[in-house]
């Protein structure tokens, strides 16, 4: 009798061992297969940015008016030095700040201090909507935008501590105190609520573009449909050489930021770069 | 019983006195100041839906096109009275035509005490002082 259920409990603790290993082994291969680099991100359309860092760095004004527009056309706040106060929708870091996971070395001179603009990635697997209570935070999945309901938002700030791009701000204080003349166009917030940047939902509903592209002349920053192998901002991806924030974190951001630039190309290799005329038409 | 008498003219006394507001409303007072709104000042005669409805349920439709605005992406609502199509929008969209915020929504909103808190985040058309 002892004999069997010995031999019995054995057993058991062997299959349930092998079941757990079985498992923890699929679950490391299929990890590792997802890493497929030009599989569209989601299905459907799904907008992204492009920043064309080059095209920036030779016009610091326009970082500042990129940040002006969208923040009076989204009734955003402007404590000034007050950082804990602060409300970010759009604000400019230097280079290798805002891309410190990079860990450059001797960088180079033209991006070295640069003022980078950094705003919501609207992330395809966003960690910030995950840990929200109250579900006034989502990715919508007409397009990929990373939503937020004010209406429901009780100011737990879970996802203020998710997000690793610092893009969500707090309302420490009634927003009204400091906005003299609001645009009717749009709500502002209330004490006790978190907000970010919404890749400007509410003009695209309109047909307009994001107020940060509106201002841009010269397409430093390009937003579109990367899900679309026509859009503009699919072209530039695949012709230039783009970084995003924290790749390495999987939240896949939608942020891209374009580093290289074909003139220089064209100085070290003349003959690669012609290609690259030939097929896209952007050199 | 004792003092039956006085106990009986006291509890009179007592109700008369007690009940002398109402008594006084009634015979002299012609009710509560109940607010009356004016037409929209830019002479829309008909609102998205019929005015008993408006008057009645605006919350549940303000409702209803706040979750689909924000939590849907649908903009557009058709009238059930009328079959036109409107911005769903409040600060648009209402405001527009009752665009005067204290003398359309205060007005009711302070007589019937409900303080309801669309203006802490949306932003009211300016009025002429």
């Amino acid at each position: 009798m002892d004999g069997s259920r010995r031999k019995f409990l054995k057993l058991a603790g062997l299959t349930a061992l092998g079941a757990a290993g079985a498992s923890s082994i699929k679950a490391t291969a299929s990890s590792g297969a997802a890493a497929d680099h030009d599989a569209p991100s989601t299905d459907g359309v799904r907008l992204a940015m492009v920043i064309d860092l080059r095209k920036f760095a030779k016009n610091d004004a326009l970082v500042e008016r990129c940040i002006e527009a969208c923040h009076r056309t989204h009734n955003v706040p402007d404590f000034g030095d007050d950082e804990k106060n602060a409300i970010k929708w759009i604000w400019a870091d230097d280079f290798e700040t805002a891309f410190h996971s990079q860990e450059f070395h001797f960088i180079r001179e033209d991006l070295k201090g640069k003022p980078t603009l950094l705003l919501c990635n609207h992330c395809d697997n966003p960690p910030c909507t995950r840990v929200c209570p109250t579900q006034a935070t989502w990715r919508r999945e007409s397009d990929g935008i990373v939503m937020m309901d004010w209406h429901r938002c009780i100011g737990c700030r879970y996802c203020v501590v998710a997000c690793p791009y610092g893009s969500r701000s707090f309302n420490y204080m009634d927003p009204r105190r400091i906005l003299d003349d609001p645009t009717i166009d749009y709500p502002t917030r209330m004490r006790g609520v978190v907000e970010k940047c919404t890749f400007c939902e509410e003009r695209l509903a309109r047909g307009l573009q994001p107020a940060c592209v509106e201002v841009c002349t010269n397409d430093e920053i390009v937003f579109g449909d990367i899900n679309d192998p026509h859009s503009k901002v699919r072209e530039i991806l695949t012709e230039r050489m783009a970084i995003r924030r924290k790749p390495g974190l999987g939240t896949r951001p939608e942020v891209y930021y374009i580093i290289d630039d074909p003139r220089t190309l064209q100085e070290v290799a003349p003959a690669a770069v012609v290609e690259v005329t030939e097929e896209g038409g952007h050199a | 019983m004792y003092d039956a008498g006085k106990i009986i003219v006291g509890i009179v006394v007592f109700l008369v006195l007690a009940t002398s507001p109402l008594w006084f409303n009634a015979m002299t007072a012609e009710g509560p100041d109940v607010p009356e709104l004016k037409s929209p000042p830019n002479g829309a005669t008909e609102c998205v839906e019929a005015r008993d409805t408006m008057r009645k349920n605006h919350i549940d439709l303000l409702d209803r096109w706040r979750d689909d605005v924000v939590r849907l992406g649908r903009r557009d609502y058709v009238s059930a009275t009328t079959g036109k199509v409107y911005d769903m929008s409040l600060s648009r969209t209402c405001m527009d035509c009752h665009s005067n915020k204290t003398e359309f929504c205060d007005a009711c909103h302070n007589f019937m005490v409900v303080d309801p808190y669309c203006w802490d985040c949306h932003v009211e058309p300016k009025e002429a002082n």
